[in-house]
C-alpha cells in the first residue's frame, strides 16, 4: 500500500505516540466555521466561538423547511441576497457552481440520468451537449466518463443515487481509481462522480446507502459529502477544478431533488420539517465563489469535554446531541469532516487532544468503514482517546420507525456519548 | 401446463383487482401515508394479467418497481402488501421492503430495485428450474428503457445461448424516467431481441386477449426446452415515472409547473455565458419533450386495458367482478390504514411509533 504515490489518510507528523493529551483548549488550526441557522440552537453554539460568521443571512424563514416550493426558494433567494451571499437550497448551490464552472471551462460537461430536466437551469443555458441525458447504462456511461476525462474533458457525471452507481463499480474502483498510477502518472481522470446519498426520508435499503467508506479506501479516488449549501457549492467547485476522480455525494434529506417529488408540490401532505436539518437545507452561499480545498474539516461547535465527528446529515445530528448534552452541562464539539477522503486526520487529532472523548457518527456501514479509520487513526495517534462509534448496523429498513432507529439518530449520538463520560 | 384457453371473465377479475389495489395505494401515497416513492402499474394490467393467467405458482416472476400488480394477480394477500407499502413492521416484509423491494418467495415472486437485474435474476432462476424442476419457467418484466441496461442484455445472450426457460417481458411505454427512450436508444429494440436469437412476439399491451396469446406462444415454447422468448407489449402510464413526477405536474397543472420552473430555465437562457445555440437547443430540448409527453398522455392516455377487458366480458359481468373486488380490496385498506393511524409526515416518527 505505501507504494501507492497518492496513498490517502497520511498521518500528519505531529501525531506521534509522544504527544500527550492536552486538557485545555489549544489554539486550533481547524477552521472554525459554525452553520448559519435559524433554529433555536444558535446562541449556544457560537457563545465560544471567537469568529462570528460574517455570511450570517438576513432573517429568512420562507424555504428553511419546505424544500419543495421552488417559487418561495427562488424569491427568498433574492431577498435574502446581501452581503456577498444569496440564500440557496442545497441542491441549487451546488449547480450554481456546476454553471460557474462550465461557464469559465467549456470542457466541463455533465450528463447522467435525466439530468437535462433536474438542472434544467444548466441545460437552458449550455445546451443539450453539455447537459446530456444518458439511457439507463451506469455502467457504460459512467466508464464513459473516465474516457472522456482522459481525451481531455472535465465530465461530472451523475447518478441519481450512489446505490445506482453500483452498477458501474468497475469503472470507479478499476478504472478511476487505477489509470493515473498505470500511466506512471501521466494520464489523469479530471472527473466527477455526481451521487444522491444518504436516507431519512424513507426509500429503502437500495436507495438510501452512502458508500463513502468503501469508496474512500480506492487510491485516487476522492469522496466529499456537504453539509450546507455554502459547502456544497465550494466543494462542487473545488471537485470540478481537481485533476482526480471526486465523488460528489450529495445528501438527499438536505437537497431538494429527491425531496421535490415526494412532498411539497408534489403531496402537500407530506411535510419534512421534522427530520430535515433546516440549516443543511438551505443557507448563505458566498456569490463571489471559491473552492473550499478537499480534505479539510469545519468545526461547527466548539467543546471541551467530547468530540462529535461526522459529516453531512450527521453533523446536524451531532449538533442536535450537542444541545442535549449541553443541557446536563457536557460541551461537545462537532467536527464536520466534509471530506472522507482525503480525510482532515490532522483536524480530528487535534479535537481529540483538546477533549479527549471521540465519538464518530457516521451514515454509512459499521464495518470496514470511516468509524474504523478513525479509531485507527486515534489508536495510532498514541494519545489514549476515549472512543465510541454509531453507524448503520444492518439493511436500512423501509418503515420510518425502522429507519430512524437504525440510522445515527441524535439519541443514538448522545447515548454514545454519554457513555464515554 | 399452460393455460392456452384465454378466459375473460378470470382476466377482468385479475385486472380490476390490481386496479383497485393500485388506485388505493396512489391515494394513500397523495394522503401523505405512503412513505417514500411510489411507481403504480396503472395502464399495464392487461399485460400483467395476460401472463400470468399461464403461470403456475412454482414459476418465478422477477419484478420491476412496477410490482404491486403483478404481486396481487400472483395471489399476494392484498392487506399484508399494503401494510407493508405504508411502512408497518406488519406488512409482508415486516416494513424492511417496502414498495420497491417487494419479495414474496411463497409465490416465487420478488422485486429489485436496480433497474434490469430481473433479467439475470431470471436466468439464475432458469439454471435452477432447468437443473431442479424441469418445466418451470421464469418470466422477467422490465421497461424499454432496460433494454440499454448492461446485465439485461447481458441476460438476454446467457438464456439464448444456454436455451433457458426465460420469459423476457419489454413493456414499451415510450419513457425512460422523465428521458423520452428514442432519444437515448440505438436501432430498433424488436430487432435487437431478435438479433440475440430470442424467439420474439410483439402484442398491443391494452390488449389483455393479444397479450395472453402471444405470450403463451412463447411460454410454451420455453416449457418445452425451445428456449427464451421475448414478448414486446406497448403501454401507457398515466401516472408518470413515480407518483409526484413533475413532467405529469407540467400536464395536469401547467401554469403552477410554470411557475415553479420558469424562473430558473429563464435565469439560465438568459445568463450571459454560454453560446446563443447551446441556449437554444437547450430551451428547444425542454419544448419538445413537453409536446412529447403531451401527445402521449393524450393519445395513449385513452387506452385503457381495463375498459377492453370489460367489453369482453360484458357490463354485467363486469359489474358483478367489480363490485365483488370492491368490497375486498376496499376491506383491505381500510384495515391497513386503520392498523397505520392518522400519520401525516413520514421519516419523523419516533423510535416506537407506527
Amino acid at each position: 500500500m505505501s507504494a501507492i504515490p497518492t496513498a490517502r489518510h497520511a498521518r500528519p507528523a505531529t501525531a506521534t505516540p509522544t504527544s500527550a493529551p492536552t486538557p485545555t483548549a489549544t489554539p486550533t488550526a481547524v477552521r472554525t466555521e459554525p452553520m448559519t441557522t435559524t433554529t433555536n440552537r444558535t446562541e449556544t453554539r457560537h457563545a465560544d466561538t471567537n469568529t462570528p460568521d460574517p455570511n450570517t443571512p438576513n432573517t429568512d424563514t420562507t424555504n428553511a423547511s419546505t424544500p419543495n416550493s421552488s417559487a418561495a426558494r427562488r424569491t427568498g433567494g433574492d431577498e435574502a441576497e446581501s452581503r456577498g451571499t444569496r440564500r440557496m437550497n442545497y441542491g441549487e448551490a451546488i449547480d450554481y457552481a456546476l454553471g460557474i464552472a462550465m461557464a469559465k471551462d467549456e470542457r466541463v460537461v455533465t450528463w447522467g440520468e435525466d439530468v437535462q430536466l433536474t438542472h434544467r437551469d444548466l441545460l437552458a443555458r449550455f445546451g443539450n451537449e453539455r447537459v446530456r441525458d444518458t439511457p439507463i447504462s451506469e455502467s457504460a456511461f459512467l466508464y464513459a466518463g473516465i474516457g472522456a476525462a482522459m481525451g481531455g474533458l472535465r465530465p461530472v457525471v451523475e447518478f441519481i443515487m450512489i446505490d445506482f452507481a453500483t452498477v458501474g463499480w468497475a469503472g470507479i474502483v478499476n478504472a478511476a481509481s487505477k489509470f493515473k498510477d498505470f500511466s506512471g502518472g501521466r494520464w489523469e481522470v479530471p472527473m466527477v462522480i455526481r451521487a444522491g446519498c444518504g436516507g431519512w426520508y424513507s426509500d429503502g435499503g437500495q436507495h438510501e446507502q452512502t458508500f463513502w467508506g468503501q469508496l474512500a479506501a480506492y487510491p485516487n479516488i476522492n469522496v466529499v459529502c456537504p453539509s450546507t449549501p455554502a459547502d456544497a457549492a465550494g466543494l462542487m467547485l473545488a471537485a470540478v477544478e481537481s485533476d482526480e476522480v471526486v465523488v460528489f455525494l450529495e445528501h438527499q434529506l438536505l437537497s431538494e431533488q429527491m425531496l421535490d417529488f415526494l412532498g411539497g408540490d408534489s403531496r402537500p401532505t407530506v411535510d419534512f420539517s421534522a427530520i430535515r436539518p433546516a440549516a443543511g437545507a438551505s443557507g448563505p452561499v458566498p456569490t463571489a465563489l471559491t473552492p473550499i480545498p478537499l480534505g479539510t474539516a469545519a468545526l461547527r461547535r466548539e467543546g471541551c469535554d467530547i468530540t462529535l465527528v461526522s459529516l453531512g446529515v450527521g453533523v446536524h445530528r451531532c449538533l442536535e446531541a450537542a444541545d442535549t448534552l449541553a443541557a446536563d452541562g457536557i460541551e461537545a464539539g462537532v467536527l464536520d469532516l466534509r471530506s472522507v477522503s482525503p480525510l482532515d486526520s490532522a483536524a480530528i487529532l487535534e479535537q481529540a487532544a483538546i477533549t479527549g472523548r471521540v465519538v464518530v457518527a457516521d451514515e454509512d456501514y459499521l464495518g470496514g468503514g470511516l468509524t474504523g479509520e478513525i479509531a485507527a487513526l486515534l489508536l495510532e495517534s498514541g494519545l489514549g482517546i476515549r472512543y465510541a462509534r454509531v453507524a448503520v448496523e444492518q439493511t436500512i429498513p423501509f418503515a420510518p420507525h425502522l429507519e430512524y432507529a437504525a440510522l445515527p439518530n441524535a439519541e443514538r449520538i448522545t447515548t454514545a456519548a454519554r457513555s464515554l463520560l | 401446463m399452460s393455460r392456452n384457453g384465454f378466459d375473460p371473465t378470470e382476466a377482468y377479475r385479475l385486472m380490476t383487482r390490481m386496479r383497485l389495489v393500485e388506485e388505493a395505494l396512489v391515494t394513500a401515497w397523495h394522503d401523505g401515508i405512503v412513505p417514500g416513492e411510489y411507481h403504480s402499474a396503472i395502464g399495464e394490467e392487461g399485460i400483467v394479467a395476460g401472463i400470468l393467467m399461464h403461470l403456475a405458482g412454482h414459476d418465478a416472476t422477477l419484478l420491476d418497481h412496477r410490482n404491486t400488480s403483478p404481486l396481487i394477480g400472483r395471489g399476494v394477500d392484498p392487506e399484508s402488501l399494503m401494510l407493508e407499502v405504508l411502512g408497518s413492521e406488519r406488512g409482508m416484509n415486516r416494513g424492511m421492503a417496502g414498495h420497491m423491494h417487494l419479495m414474496a418467495p411463497e409465490v416465487h415472486a420478488g422485486a429489485d430495485g436496480m433497474v434490469g437485474s430481473g433479467g439475470p435474476l431470471a436466468v439464475g432462476h432458469a439454471i435452477a428450474n432447468t437443473a431442479l424442476h424441469p418445466g418451470r419457467i421464469a418470466v422477467a418484466f422490465h421497461g424499454e428503457a432496460t433494454s440499454n441496461q448492461g446485465m439485461l442484455m447481458e441476460s438476454y445472450n446467457m438464456a439464448a445461448a444456454w436455451k433457458l426457460p426465460v420469459l423476457f417481458v419489454c413493456k414499451d411505454n415510450k419513457w425512460s424516467i422523465s428521458t423520452y427512450s428514442k432519444s437515448v436508444t440505438g436501432g430498433d429494440l424488436v430487432k435487437r431481441a431478435r438479433g440475440f436469437g430470442l424467439a420474439v412476439e410483439t402484442a398491443d399491451g391494452t390488449k389483455v386477449d393479444e397479450v395472453h396469446a402471444a405470450a403463451g406462444r412463447l411460454i410454451d415454447r420455453a416449457r418445452a426446452g425451445k428456449g427464451p422468448g421475448y414478448l414486446h407489449v406497448t403501454c401507457h402510464r398515466p401516472g408518470g415515472h413515480f407518483e409526484g413526477d413533475p413532467i405529469v405536474r407540467l400536464l395536469k397543472q401547467p401554469a403552477t409547473q410554470a411557475k415553479v420552473w420558469g424562473p430558473g430555465i429563464k435565469d439560465g437562457a438568459l445568463a450571459a455565458s454560454g453560446t446563443r445555440s447551446d441556449r437554444i437547443s437547450g430551451v428547444a430540448e425542454l419544448g419538445l419533450r413537453g409536446a412529447r409527453a403531451a401527445r402521449d398522455w393524450t393519445l395513449q392516455g385513452r387506452k385503457d386495458p381495463l375498459r377492453r377487458g370489460r367489453r369482453l366480458v360484458g357490463a354485467a359481468v363486469a359489474d358483478r367482478i367489480e363490485a365483488a373486488q370492491r368490497a375486498e380490496i376496499g376491506a383491505a385498506i381500510a384495515n391497513a390504514r386503520a392498523a397505520i393511524g392518522p400519520r401525516r409526515t413520514f421519516g419523523v416518527q419516533p423510535v416506537g411509533a407506527r
